[in-house]
């Protein structure tokens, strides 16, 4: 650089709008959404498995139950989508640090994504349209 | 043992007397030369060495008395130069800083000390590796005073609280054991790796430099400082005592809340 290059002085060279911050993101969301499903989790299991009864009082009508309010429909659908997305871009890093070609590399986030996709989609979906009267 | 015409003897002839107090310790180490081996190999020697001997002494004994082929660097031998980093069993050290009477087995165990190149460099021959891969990392966060406008006619300023900002990573002395210690540089050497990281730390904190925009960049990518995982293997293998892992995470707040 010319010492008469004074047309923009302190200015970096690099414009900060090029920056891509998806990992950063990737990152700081593994921190948020790890502190949200310690909550949502271990209240999951709580429920479930040692509040009156446990394991034991848990069948259709208990499900349905629960899913009559907005509250825990909404509990589930977090819980079902913080874990997933949690789940996948930590596996996201260790394909990323331990797949050595890239074509491996490729064809396991291909895969991961497709299942991440799937089980969020069949997830919602039945959260949703979950039918307390069903009748067969 | 007289050097006779082996065809391996040391490069300074016969062995020297052994002192008293001197202890037979085994030195195992991880050999290879491209020109006879297809794979690494283990060799063995039994050496006579006082505890107060350094690993450095032990790796002279054998090229200078029994193995003259055994290949390694070192410079200074007193821990500035950053020449002699190595496996020493099973962590990254400097052989001119550690000593042999921190390695000895409790009682009257005999001793044996491992020897590997540093893990994740390609090994050219036995403990000498290539630290080209190292040294473009470390370029690649531009480590060097960057500013913009015009010179000021006298030397830049800087206040004792600014100077200590980023004083533990000035101490970085390049001899790649951080980074040759991560796991995640051992798998994927496209991560720049701690040491490239120190070093962009002691210009990103440093009040007189202008370029931190440039390096955080650098910095935020794919290989960047999010591929770090906080094993703290950096900070234990640092000769210097760098608190390396901290300097990472530094970097990773300075880009989360745009703020250096």
């Amino acid at each position: 650089m010319s010492e008469l290059t004074l047309a923009r002085p302190r200015t970096p060279r690099r414009p900060a709008a090029r920056r891509n911050n998806f990992e950063l993101y990737s990152w700081l969301f593994m921190r948020i959404s790890g502190v949200a499903l310690v909550v949502l989790v271990l209240g999951h299991l709580f429920i479930m498995n040692i509040l009156d009864g446990g394991v034991h009082r848990i069948n259709f009508g208990f499900v349905a139950g629960r899913w009559a309010s907005p509250f825990w429909q909404f509990w589930d659908l977090a819980m079902l989508w913080l874990a997933q997305i949690h789940g996948g871009n930590g596996l996201r890093t260790v394909i990323n640090d331990y797949a050595r070609k890239d074509a491996t590399r490729f064809w396991l986030k291909v895969l991961l994504y497709c299942s991440m996709v799937l089980i969020i989609a069949l997830g919602t979906y039945v959260i949703f349209t979950f039918d307390p009267n069903i009748t067969d | 043992m007289t050097a006779t015409a082996e065809v391996s003897t040391g490069s300074r002839g016969n062995q020297p007397p052994v002192p008293d107090g001197a202890i037979t310790v085994t030195l195992k180490i991880r050999r290879f030369n491209s020109e006879f081996d297809d794979e690494p190999r283990w060799d063995s020697f039994e050496i006579p060495a006082l505890p107060s001997d350094r690993v450095l002494n032990l790796l002279h004994y054998v090229k200078w008395y029994i193995d003259g082929t055994l290949t390694f660097r070192r410079s200074c031998a007193h821990g500035i130069c950053g020449s002699d980093a190595m496996r020493i069993n099973g962590v990254n050290r400097l052989a001119c800083k550690v000593l042999l009477k921190d390695l000895l087995a409790g009682g009257d165990k005999p001793t044996t000390i491992t020897i590997e190149p540093i893990k994740g460099l390609p090994v050219h021959k036995d403990l000498l590796v290539d630290m080209e891969p190292f040294f473009e990392a470390f370029k690649a966060v531009k480590p060097y005073l960057i500013t913009y406008g015009n010179e000021p006619t006298r030397e830049r300023v800087q206040s004792i609280a600014d100077r200590e900002r980023f004083d533990d990573t000035t101490k970085c002395i390049l001899c790649a054991a951080c980074t040759t210690s991560c796991p995640v540089y051992w798998t994927e050497g496209s991560y720049f790796g701690p040491a490239a990281i120190v070093n962009a730390h002691r210009f990103i904190f440093d009040s007189r430099d202008e370029g931190a925009e440039e390096r955080l960049d650098i910095l935020n990518d794919i290989d960047g400082v999010w591929r770090c995982r906080t094993t703290f293997n950096c900070t234990d293998a640092c000769p210097r005592g760098i608190q390396v892992t901290k300097a990472i995470q530094e970097v990773k707040r300075a880009l989360l809340f745009k703020r250096v």
